[in-house]
């Protein structure tokens, strides 16, 4: 077999490449700085790789328009290293979202003022909780700076995974984004048992989606005989032998993808490891994850099996209406902040599932609609806003024995500290889709295009859903402002560095802005256009 | 000219949020009575019959076929008046009770109070429906924070409960939002101007599940039975002034809505739907009427004699008639200017007896002579005393209850007697009687408080006299709306603006 020079397009890959590069950097910077001097190099090598791959981003996205795509599809946007990576304008805007998101995640994990001149990461990691080891690594001020290269590779991974053109690619960038994560969940400084828990569960149950998701590459290898999404496409349409094969290999790939957006039946991890990572790895993750692994399943779903929408629909319908039920039914009954933030993530999951189904093709509908796929976007991208935000928030009320999640300390933090409970009931509000908030357009958008392709009864379910998912909302924010405090007096709020007022600040305007101007956003999501093979 | 009554309270609102306490009250009553101003000039460049006015569209969301339009018509209108009228009453009315160190500070009841002037003077300006359903979900926000931060104990559950009700309403009418994009953009692009809306084919199965979700969003908001139970309870907990933004403001929308959108966008499923709405409309008249006697709390009483207003309301809208129309626009207005009338006055009668149980009242009348006098007034415009103005509307909404049906105005005229039962009763067991010593020395009105209810006294006894004003707004309204869209004529054809004025002529 004769070996052939791949091409790379340098130029296209870019923000990978940077964001790669930056953590690699990052690495030799853990090997030669002193451990006391690490800090500050870790932060600046991460934020400006960020930084640069968010504007190489936005230069691939104006350069985008040159590369019109295949005759007669809608999308524009280039295929790049030799079928394994597509960069068309879905990707360039999920790649805009995630790099956002992650220079807010950075900003979260630098933030020391609240506990007290370290970071919200354990000393040392390797110390067993509990031991004079711990004690005394926590005594000396030590930190681990590796977080911030591992959250480099992570958000390589997410920038890969919805850009991935092929089975394959889409794997190994599964995998780049899921084994940091695994670790950073498992590096709370207090209650570290906890952490550690998240993390193994995490990990495991992580493993066994990875699996199946091989599994199902497997077989719709042997169905189609490619792992390219443009080759499964044409023996999709093409009609084969072994349809059994094809089915069963589209289940267990949506089983890998469906575990990572957190989508019921597969939801049991998410309460656990939002609760028990720390909190801003649960901001980054709950927004960075859900962001690439929605972008993931759409390449998936509407480039590869397009042509057996009707197989994969039907699931999707019991999926969706399985996440906003479970997902608003036991957020009622959580009585932990996190916990609670975590259920309703698993009911946002089923609302932007109600989004996949809508109308896909432009051609079904009138002049001046938008198709599903922007619908999604647009919900991933208001959803993603306050999520950060609201558990940005939840780092600043705090106790003597740390962040204070439990909804007994938050009791009356209204009187005590209205702008973060101000704030925080904004943001909620925006997830419980109250108008003039950016989560009520997304709303807007995914219940519409639902309901413009006939799924009227999942519609209604998610409308039946939002009213109960609005009861928690509106009794935390009743919590906040019309409970008396406990007798020892609750939580109070850290006053934060800029670092994390600043991404607060973002995130609440972020909100507003979407929700009474979503004008211009809604352009950029419509101009996106469509997939491309 | 309507984007400055919107803006200015809600500027007004951030305004007083920002600015220094002390100020607080003072800055928001200007800013009430400049809106006032800007109301009141709008209506004296109305032209009567020159349809949908002073309109102003915008594009907002282009994808979705949303305009930040405005417009008024002769509804629109009065029901703007009302609400500009009613707000500064209700600062001045509840001038020192704001300060209560129970509550949340004089500055947030301003400024939500304010907010919500606002955003309802937007429900009523608002001719897309997405503005207006945006509009109609946001008032939510600043009532919640009223009735939740101001009142009596359990008003956190009362203001829980009130939102939930609500925002389920909303919900469902979202459901029926969007199904109207879905069917607007299957006939061409998409739009939500209600100009385009009203001239869309809708077929009959679709509309009819339309309409279902608009109208069970206005019932909820109206309220009506079996959806009204959130209304005891929150005017109950909640403050006398919050009280009459919510029963004389924010309810006024639900009819307003079923108006508007329901007969105006939904004709025929409005006719299908009419002997349901009417049964619902008549169970609410008596059913109201009767647990509002039962009642020991006056505000609960207060709050549940507007179900059975609003029942009646409803009741002459979906008669599908001229008598009908007319008689609710004016029953909205008249409703608002008496209820917010009974409301304060209580509230006063509250401060001064600190307890709320007609039980626990009595022989008040001889100490407070005005107090009592500008509550019996009131009372008596609550049952429809001829002279004044609620009689008028009463009368017409009964003449077309009888005219669609003789039960169904048999059933509806009940309500006046039982009117009669729970407001005199409710006057004697409350003022009359052997004063009680520890009343001896309360003192009566003071000018301010006389100055908050006397414009609405006198808006009752004037319209009561010479309704003219307001049936010159709301006929061509009505006509529009029946004739236009309804498409139903009444029975004798003949019927026009001039014979409903010629019966209200009659009813005096």
């Amino acid at each position: 077999m004769e070996f052939t020079k791949p091409e790379l397009e340098y130029a296209e890959l870019l923000p990978i490449l940077v964001v790669l590069g930056g953590a690699c950097l990052g690495i030799l910077l853990e090997a030669f700085v002193p451990r006391g001097a690490r800090r500050l190099p870790q932060v600046v090598v991460a934020l400006g790789s960020l930084v640069g791959a968010l504007v190489s981003t936005v230069i691939v996205g104006i350069d985008l328009d040159d590369h019109a795509g295949a005759a007669g599809s809608t999308g524009k946007g280039l295929v790049g290293a030799m079928g394994s990576v597509v960069v068309d304008g879905p990707t360039v805007y999920l790649w805009g979202l995630l790099l956002v998101f992650a220079i807010g995640g950075v900003a979260l994990f630098a933030e020391t003022r609240l506990e007290g001149g370290v970071s919200a990461f354990t000393g040392q990691a390797a110390a067993l909780p509990g031991t004079d080891t711990e004690r005394d690594a926590s005594t000396r001020g030590l930190e681990h700076t590796e977080v911030y290269p591992l959250l480099l590779f992570a958000v390589g991974g997410m920038l890969l995974f919805p850009a991935s053109g092929d089975l394959l690619t889409m794997f190994v960038a599964l995998e780049v984004l899921s084994l940091p994560l695994y670790l950073l969940c498992g590096l709370a400084r207090r209650r570290r048992l906890l952490s550690q828990e998240a993390a193994m569960k995490y990990f495991l149950l992580g493993a066994f989606a990875s699996g199946f998701f091989l599994y199902g590459a497997a077989l719709v290898y042997g169905y189609a005989g490619s792992v390219s999404f443009a080759g499964i496409n044409e023996a999709v349409r093409a009609g084969g032998a072994n349809h059994g094969l094809l089915l069963a290999g589209i289940a267990l790939l949506s089983v890998g993808l469906l575990f990572k957006v957190g989508a019921a039946p597969f939801q049991a991890w998410t309460p656990d490891v939002y609760q028990g990572a720390p909190t801003a790895v649960t901001a980054f993750m709950a927004a960075g994850t859900k962001v690439a692994a929605f972008g993931a399943l759409l390449r998936l779903l509407y480039v590869a099996f397009g042509g057996e929408r009707w197989s994969w629909v039907p699931m999707l319908w019991v999926v969706a209406i399985a996440s906003m039920v479970l997902g608003a039914a036991l957020a009622v009954v959580q009585n932990d902040v996190k916990r609670m933030l975590a259920y309703s993530s698993v009911a946002h999951t089923g609302f932007l599932l109600v989004g996949v189904l809508g109308v896909q093709s432009a051609d079904d509908l009138a002049k001046g609609q938008y198709t599903s796929l922007e619908g999604v976007l647009f919900y991933l991208t208001t959803y993603g806003f306050a999520m950060i935000g609201a558990f940005a928030l939840v780092t600043l009320v705090r106790d003597a024995g740390g962040e204070a999640t439990h909804y007994d300390r938050w009791a009356g933090l209204g009187k005590r500290s209205p702008l973060v409970a101000g704030a925080f009931a904004f943001f909620l509000l925006s997830m419980a889709g109250i108008p003039l908030t950016a989560g009520f357009i997304g709303k807007w958008a995914v219940f519409t295009s639902a309901m413009s392709a006939g799924a009227w009864p999942i519609v209604l379910v998610a409308i039946a859903s939002s009213i109960v998912a609005i009861t928690f909302y509106v009794r935390h924010i009743r919590l906040m402002f019309f409970t008396e405090a406990n007798a020892d007096g609750g939580a109070a709020v850290t006053t934060p560095s800029l670092l994390t007022s600043a991404t607060v600040v973002v995130c609440l305007a972020a909100t507003l802005v979407l929700g009474v101007v979503p004008g211009p956003v809604l352009d950029l999501v419509t101009h996106t256009g469509d997939f491309i093979r | 000219m309507l984007s400055l009554l919107v803006w200015l309270p809600i500027v007004g609102a951030v305004a007083v949020a920002f600015a220094p306490r002390s100020l607080s009250k003072t800055l928001g009553l200007g800013i009430a009575l400049a809106t006032l101003v800007v109301g009141v000039v709008a209506a004296a460049r109305y032209d009567v019959d020159g349809g949908r006015q002073f309109t102003e569209t915008r594009e907002w969301i282009e994808a979705f076929g949303v305009h930040y339009a405005l417009g008024l018509d002769g509804l629109g209108l009065l029901m703007v008046l009302l609400t500009v009228l009613l707000v500064p009453l209700v600062l001045g009315a509840e001038w020192f009770k704001a300060d209560d160190p129970e509550g949340g500070g004089a500055r947030a009841f301003v400024a939500w109070a304010l907010a919500l002037e606002g955003l309802s003077l937007a429900v009523f300006c608002a001719t897309d429906v997405f503005l207006f359903y945006v509009v109609f979900e946001a008032t939510l926000i600043p009532a919640y924070f009223l009735v939740g931060s101001f009142g009596r104990e359990g008003r956190g559950q009362a203001a829980l409960k009130f939102l939930m009700f609500q925002l389920a309403g909303g919900l469902i009418l979202l459901a029926s939002v969007i199904g109207l994009y879905v069917v607007s953009s299957q006939q061409g692009s998409p739009s939500y101007l209600l100009s385009d809306l009203e001239k869309l084919d809708i077929g009959t199965e679709p509309g009819r599940w339309l309409f279902l979700g608009f109208f069970i969003a206005f019932a909820i908001k109206a309220p009506l039975f079996p959806v009204h139970t959130w209304l005891a309870d929150t005017t109950e907990k909640a403050t006398p002034g919050t009280g009459v933004l919510l029963v004389c403001i924010l309810d006024k929308i639900g009819t307003f809505g079923m108006l508007r959108f329901c007969l105006g966008i939904f004709p025929e499923a409005s006719q299908w739907a009419t002997p349901l709405v009417i049964t619902l409309a008549l169970i609410s008249i008596v059913y109201g009427a009767l647990i509002a006697i039962g009642q020991d709390d006056i505000f609960r009483l207060i709050g549940l004699t507007s179900l059975s207003h609003f029942g009646l309301i409803t009741l002459g809208i979906f008669t599908m008639s001229t008598q009908g129309g007319t008689g609710s626009i004016l029953y909205m207005v008249n409703h608002g200017l008496g209820t917010a009338a009974l409301f304060l006055v209580a509230g006063y009668l509250h401060e001064r007896r600190g307890t709320s149980l007609i039980s626990e009242m009595g022989g008040i009348e001889k100490v407070t002579p005005v107090l009592a006098g500008l509550f019996l007034v009131a009372g008596l415009a609550t049952l429809g005393l001829p002279g004044l103005s609620p009689f008028v509307s009463e009368f017409l909404v009964l003449l077309a209850a009888f005219g669609y049906a003789w039960y169904v105005g048999a059933i509806a005229i009940t309500a006046v007697v039982l009117a009669a039962i729970y407001v005199l009763w409710m006057y004697q067991r409350t003022m009359t009687g052997p004063t009680p010593p520890e009343v001896e020395g309360t003192k009566d009105l003071g000018l301010r408080e006389i100055a908050a209810v006397a414009p609405l006294v006198a808006a009752l006894v004037f319209f009561g006299f010479y309704p003219a004003p307001l049936t010159d707004v709301s006929n061509p309204t009505v006509g529009d709306l029946l004739h236009g869209q309804v498409g139903v004529d009444d029975d004798p054809p003949t019927v026009d603006p001039a014979q409903v004025e010629h019966d209200v002529e009659e009813g005096h």
